[in-house]
């Protein structure tokens, strides 16, 4: 029988992966992508709870994150294509130095 | 072992599995559609937790538009496999700097959490079956949470601005330097 | 393994069954419009009237030679067609064709003509019509050759920019229907007014119709928006390196889209499968005539009009389809609140 704690142990588990991922990928859009997988680990925590408690109030929490994701990783995309015109390289550690 | 139970697991193997996938991966282009199989995965979840919405939400926004524009920058910018300066065969503890204490804080993360969760008490079968429908979610988002929905509108407007701005060739300021 | 259970089994198979007959059809139908209309004959040799034409077509396709080139990436390049045409089924997988019927009295309840009845059908049609992109894209980039990699980024680009008007007529009819599962958008459209009009939402939504059908032939890469595709311009576009089977999947994708999208389209505007003189369990019947006025339609557009240019087809999506889509959307906002429709 699946209970709560099997979900919320699945999304730790996602969540995790996606913080490994943004400590130890050197690549700016394997960055991005592990943002996004610790933001779908949080959208199945908001839906288990809401289905948990009986209330709809855990998607809609969801369907604004979704839009928030969305607006970010455009914004974030638009940044990495900036930054890869001026220094060739998606490697986060070639834009260490403060100079630009 | 209701087929509820193996459903769960399967989908919850295909999410872990493929987002692992994700992360160890050297080129771009397959991190994408891992994280696509990994965004199917958790709809397959939603759809077990009752929310068909959300899962269908999920399939067109994240699968169907996000990981569009990630697939787009990925082949417009020929983003090159990641180039190390560290020998790619040492064990992630025993890299240097960050990654030792990502990979350190990702593990001890996962630990906890598990640790913590595995704790508490059983909370039992999920109160009974009820599919939200489309109509209550619609109802709830324009009379209770009217605000954010506009607020999130413009938040949109705001980003698809600055995307475009962000984005553009030439910086008006470059520009008055040289020719 | 009760009877409902078997029939629902077989009824799968036969729509998918269908669907691939459909699309052989559509290669006949498409050659001898096409030349009909440029006052040609077409094809006339194999066969009575040249009707076996689409099997030869299929069986020249399977001789062929399976290219790959060297410097394509092996497992995107074999992935790209199988998500094209994957998309292309599952989306007709929740449009219902006919009403609930018996079969005769064979089974003891009535089943669905539908493969899954789902209660947000028309959300997951949108949502598989953007997966659809993903073959294309992936097509033109696996393919490592300069006309495949502009004619994938230009078609992705294309579908994804018309899926927004798509969406927004959609909406319209949603408004109006007040449901998203299309059996009940089609069961709302059942009777007549005055006794001789029916109840069709094309005459309450004309513009969302044609909206709707632009943004659908958009989707589907066909002319006039299939630049993309263009035979003068980009060799072949997305699909300039496949041959043989791999070629024959994104043929056969792109026939089931047009099926589908004339499918999801006379459910929604035509009355699905009502119709007078016929009773309700013939009711298929009427929903194949309405699909085939939609896909000849398709068809005749194809060889009348000519190509959108990039640049052009892009403005019109953003700058025209939009807005209008916008203004239907509130149009029919302040109708259904004004006049209770």
């Amino acid at each position: 029988m699946v209970t709560l704690n099997h979900y919320l142990i699945l999304s730790a588990i996602l969540f995790s992966i996606g913080t490994a991922g943004v400590f130890v990928r050197r690549n700016l859009i394997t960055i991005l992508l592990s943002v996004e997988i610790m933001l779908n680990a949080v959208n199945l925590t908001f839906v288990a709870f809401g289905r948990a408690l009986g209330s709809a109030d855990g998607q809609i929490i969801v369907f604004f994150v979704m839009a928030v994701a969305a607006a970010e990783a455009a914004v974030g995309l638009a940044i990495v294509i900036s930054l890869f015109r001026h220094r060739e390289s998606l490697n986060p550690d070639s834009f260490a130095s403060l100079k630009w | 072992m209701g087929s509820e139970t193996i459903a769960f697991y399967l989908f919850g193997a295909v999410a872990i599995g493929a987002s692992l996938l994700v992360i160890a991966q050297r080129n771009p282009i397959y991190s994408v559609l891992l994280l696509i199989g990994s965004f199917g995965a958790l709809s397959g979840l939603y759809v077990l937790l009752d929310a068909p919405f959300v899962a269908v939400i999920q399939i067109i926004v994240y699968a169907g538009a996000i990981m569009v524009l990630f697939l787009f920058v990925v082949m417009l910018l020929n983003a090159p496999h990641e180039d190390t300066d560290y020998d790619a065969r040492v064990h992630p503890l025993l890299r240097p700097g960050p990654m030792r204490f990502g990979a350190f804080l990702a593990f001890v993360f996962a630990i906890e959490l598990w640790w913590a969760l595995a704790r508490g008490r059983d909370t039992g079968a999920f109160p009974g079956a009820s599919v939200t429908s489309v109509s209550t979610i619609g109802k709830s988002l324009f009379t209770d949470y009217a605000f954010p929905f506009e607020v999130t509108s413009i938040l949109i407007l705001v980003a698809m601005v600055g995307a475009v701005v962000l984005a553009r060739r030439d910086h008006p300021r470059d520009r008055q330097g040289g020719a | 393994m009760t009877p409902l259970l078997i029939a629902q089994i077989v009824l799968t198979l036969f729509v998918f069954v269908m669907l691939l007959n459909s699309a052989a059809i559509m290669v006949y139908v498409e050659r001898k419009v096409a030349a009909l209309l440029q006052q040609r004959l077409g094809p006339y040799l194999v066969g009575p009237k040249g009707l076996l034409q689409p099997i030869a077509d299929v069986v020249k396709l399977m001789f062929k030679e399976e290219l790959r080139p060297r410097a394509a990436d092996p497992l995107l390049f074999a992935l790209a067609p199988i998500i094209s045409a994957t998309a292309a089924f599952a989306a007709f997988a929740v449009v219902p064709f006919g009403a609930s019927t018996t079969f005769f009295g064979l089974l003891s309840e009535p089943l669905k003509l539908q493969v899954a009845d789902v209660n947000v059908a028309v959300l997951v049609i949108f949502a598989i019509a953007s997966m659809g992109v993903y073959g294309i894209v992936l097509a033109g980039w696996s393919s490592n050759s300069k006309y495949s990699l502009l004619g994938g980024l230009r078609s992705s680009a294309q579908m994804i920019s018309y899926e927004l008007s798509y969406g927004m007529a959609l909406a319209s009819v949603l408004l109006i229907g007040n449901s998203l599962s299309l059996t009940d958008l089609v069961n709302g459209q059942s009777g007549t007014w005055f006794g001789f009009i029916p109840r069709w939402f094309l005459f309450l939504q004309p513009v969302g119709f044609l909206i709707f059908l632009t943004a659908g032939v958009a989707e589907t890469n066909r002319a006039p928006f299939d630049f993309p595709e263009a035979e003068q311009e980009l060799v072949a576009g997305y699909h300039t390196e496949y041959s043989s089977m791999s070629f024959a999947m994104f043929f056969l994708a792109e026939y089931i889209n047009m099926v589908t999208v004339s499918a999801v389209a006379t459910d929604l505007y035509l009355g699905g499968w009502h119709g007078p003189l016929l009773p309700e369990s013939l009711g298929w019947v009427w929903f194949l005539i309405k699909v085939a006025a939609l896909l000849f339609f398709y068809v005749w557009m194809r060889w009348t009009l000519p190509r959108y240019r990039y640049d052009q087809l892009m403005a019109f999506g953003w700058k025209i389809l939009l807005p209008l889509s916008v203004l239907n959307l509130l149009a029919t906002a302040a109708g259904v609140l004004y006049f209770g429709l």
